[in-house]
């Protein structure tokens, strides 16, 4: 295969994973690859990247994709010139099991004379030194034994991997090579540096893993072919994750890409009409425009006038059924209380609760996700959705302080229980503030099926927008003007 | 160009021996941007050396750095050019009688009157210039599209003046905190590189260069235990430049050897946050 043909599936397959590649990028990496090598396979990738990925979050996926289709050229598919003995051993072992077993592995080859006790023994030994080398062919050495791979199986590479890992027993590795240690150090070691210890062997531990997986994909594609094997690799892009089922990583990542988003929103509302409205004279621009007028500042300039700080009230359902969604809201809560100084937050399940304190920028914030969980009163008879109820507290509570530049946003799916509405609480929100807006994070599709009556409370809102995904919440702050 | 980088090493090299230890990445990029002549955005957490790196390039090459440092409410006569407005008007008072209208008008917007702002300037320069675009992401939004004629041709143009084109392609480096997404005719323009906190190795390397006279045993150690308080869940994590004014602090200290209480003690030069300081002062001594 060509480096062109290469490199155009290469491009296809990270367009189909999302990422945004145009034309002109795509021209700009055929460039890129003119002028580095592609033996150099660090400055290779890196170079890939800085044309074609334009987004810090869209590196994982750019990696993944990467390593699929130019891991097989790599340095590590040529035999190593500066090995110690015994790995040079492993890796002339390991040759000859591939020669026999005609590349499936389970077979053990010529490795008989080590078992798996001894291999466990030497990667510790490995790990303990930081002996990368080693750590590598080791890495190799036990996909080769214990992934029991099958040529044209089809199993992800996750099964091969939890096998693998699970007979070498890494989980307790940690433990062990914390004890070996301690007894290997000559005075007692204090906390700290038991701690940066363990720090240290979590991340050889780490890096071994990825050496693992790293060795089962390139078997794999070198099993399925690149294609087969990156499109069973394809994840959604961080802004693509639903936040429903969100897991802890993902969740993680969520967070970050909050920060601007949240700045954007800011923005977006303490935005002004500029037109219409003076604020100060401009002396500078009305000299400047006097030229025109022979130095006579026959038409005054006007400085734009500041923009006046929005005010932001965040009503966010916590309730069991859009549990997963809650725990976003809230981090999306804390990051707004960074921006805007006038906002102020509430909870509710089937009763209400302001948690504005909670949120203060200096609180830590799952410290702050603790304390609403365990301390905001937002439980009235049942602890099961109640929304009508919950507004109606609400207006009695804080209405007075809903005023002209107020801006509403309401988080949750309006899945009632089929309680009583109270939907005139949205109306006269709408009549006092200055927008009301629903974000709903339920598709489309499930809007007004059983309980869910978001279109009743929708119809007094200035927009329900499906709120499922960064993406779309994004899309969302882009609308807002 | 004169001083064309040969290979990704010169460019490591070269960037070594003005003291900024590049990993592959940004040694890469910053090769490629000169064959390409593109611009690079730099992106990344605060205080990873992202000013730094032009700086470096800037001694690197022996070039003027020119800065343009980005704000909101930044717009292209302070960018860009101005008219010197004043002058513009002494000129015409000054030749009140003497000269014809035509004269006056074709004179006072010549480039005498130019009062050149740092883009103009950097791609106008005869010399090589390196042209930093500090924190881009403050502009608006609206504001970016006054960077894209700049950054795509090398050239600026000036309705009363005409086009103005660069005399030598500068290196433009481009720098984000990612407050907010910029826009894709940016982005589109550019080499993108993200820069992020160093592995240990690279930090322990960069604490030894920056900070002399330190023992590789207290880099070693300043190295691991700035690591381990990056992986746990602060506000803010400490970027290089804290790292080095810690290192610098235990120097001043006389410390050899830090302890858990010495660590603690110092914390607050690391981190920012009352709430970050407890927690990893929690996390330190505290083994799980």
């Amino acid at each position: 295969m060509t480096l062109l043909d290469l490199m155009s599936g290469f491009i296809a397959e990270l367009r189909k994973a999302g990422l945004p590649v145009s034309l002109t990028e795509n021209l700009d990496a055929m460039e890129a690859v003119k002028e580095i090598p592609i033996e150099d396979r660090q400055a290779f990738k890196y170079a890939l990247a800085a044309t074609l990925v334009k987004s810090n979050s869209h590196w994982r996926a750019f990696e993944t994709i990467f390593e699929v289709y130019f891991s097989l050229r790599g340095p590590e598919h040529q035999i190593p010139s500066d090995l110690s003995d015994a790995e040079a051993e492993l890796w002339r072992e390991e040759q000859e099991a591939q020669l026999q077993g005609d590349g499936a592995a389970g077979s053990g080859g010529g490795m008989d004379s080590l078992t798996p006790e001894e291999i466990a023994q030497m990667l510790m030994q490995a790990l303990m030194n930081g002996d990368q080398a080693m750590m590598r062919a080791l890495a190799r050495q036990s996909v080769q034994r214990f992934a029991g791979m099958e040529p044209g199986r089809p199993v992800g590479g996750t099964y091969y991997l939890y096998r693998t890992l699970r007979n070498l027993d890494l989980d307790n590795m940690l433990d062990k090579l914390m004890e070996a240690n301690r007894e290997q150090a000559a005075q007692e070691l204090t906390k700290l540096e038991e701690r940066l210890e363990k720090d240290e062997f979590e991340s050889r531990i780490e890096q071994f893993k990825q050496e693992v997986e790293a060795e089962i994909r390139r078997r794999l594609v070198a099993d399925r072919g690149a294609e087969a094997m990156a499109k069973t690799l394809r994840k959604p892009l961080p802004e693509d994750v639903e936040f429903m089922h969100a897991n802890k990583e993902e969740m993680q990542s969520l967070k970050k890409a909050l920060q601007p988003l949240t700045r954007k929103l800011a923005a977006k509302l303490a935005r002004k009409r500029r037109h219409g409205r003076r604020g100060p004279l401009d002396f500078r621009s009305t000299v400047r425009h006097s030229l025109s007028y022979g130095g006579v500042p026959a038409d005054p300039k006007f400085k734009y006038p500041r923009p006046s700080k929005p005010e932001l009230m965040v009503v966010a359902d916590i309730s069991g059924s859009v549990a997963a969604f809650a725990r976003f809201t809230l981090m999306l809560v804390y990051a707004i209380q960074g921006q805007f100084s006038k906002v102020r937050s509430f909870v509710f399940i089937d009763g209400i609760d302001e948690v504005t304190d909670y949120f203060k920028s200096n609180v830590d914030i799952s410290d702050a996700i603790h304390r609403v969980n365990t301390e905001a009163d937002v439980v009235w008879v049942d602890g099961h959705s109640d929304y009508g109820h919950a507004f109606e507290v609400f207006w009695e509570r804080y209405g007075k302080d809903i005023n002209p530049k107020t801006t509403i946003l309401l988080l949750g799916d309006a899945r009632n229980n089929y309680h009583a509405a109270s939907s005139w609480v949205i109306k006269e929100m709408q009549k006092r503030g200055r927008h009301v807006y629903w974000l709903n994070p339920e598709p489309r599709s499930y809007w007004n099926t059983g309980d869910s009556i978001v279109g009743e409370y929708g119809s007094f809102t200035d927009g329900v927008y499906e709120c499922r995904n960064l993406r779309q919440l994004e899309a969302f702050v882009e609308k807002l003007a | 160009m004169e001083n064309r980088f040969e290979s990704v090493e010169q460019v490591r090299d070269g960037l070594k021996k003005v003291h900024y230890l590049a990993d592959d990445g940004i040694a890469g990029v910053v090769f490629l941007a000169q064959r390409l002549g593109k611009p690079i955005l730099v992106e990344g957490p605060a205080g990873t050396g992202k000013t730094q790196l032009a700086k470096s390039v800037a001694e690197m090459l022996n070039a003027r750095l020119i800065r343009l440092q980005c704000y909101e409410g930044l717009d292209e006569s302070k960018a860009l050019y101005e008219w010197n407005y004043k002058k513009q008007l002494l000129r015409i008072q000054a030749d009140k009688t003497s000269d014809s209208w035509s004269q006056v008008h074709d004179d006072i917007f010549s480039e005498e009157f130019l009062l050149t702002r740092p883009l103009l300037e950097a791609i106008s320069s005869p010399d090589p210039v390196v042209l930093l675009i500090d924190e881009v992401d403050r502009v608006e939004i609206e504001t970016e599209a006054l960077l894209l004629e700049i950054l795509s041709e090398y050239q600026v143009s000036i309705p009363e003046l005409g086009t103005i084109v660069a005399k030598q392609i500068p290196m433009v480096f481009l720098t984000s905190n990612n407050t907010r997404e910029l826009s894709e005719a940016l982005k589109r323009r550019c080499l993108f590189l993200h820069v992020d906190y160093p592995d240990m190795e690279r930090e322990k390397e960069i604490v030894m260069t920056k900070v002399p006279d330190i023992t590789q045993n207290l880099a070693d150690q300043i190295a691991r235990i700035v690591r381990s308080i990056r992986q746990l869940d602060l506000k803010k994590a400490p970027s290089v430049s804290e790292t080095l004014d810690w290192a610098r602090t235990l120097m001043l200290m006389g410390i050899e050897n830090i302890d858990a209480q010495e660590a603690k003690d110092t914390l607050h030069i690391l981190l920012k946050y009352q709430t970050d300081i407890t927690k990893a002062a929690k996390e330190l001594s505290v083994d799980k």
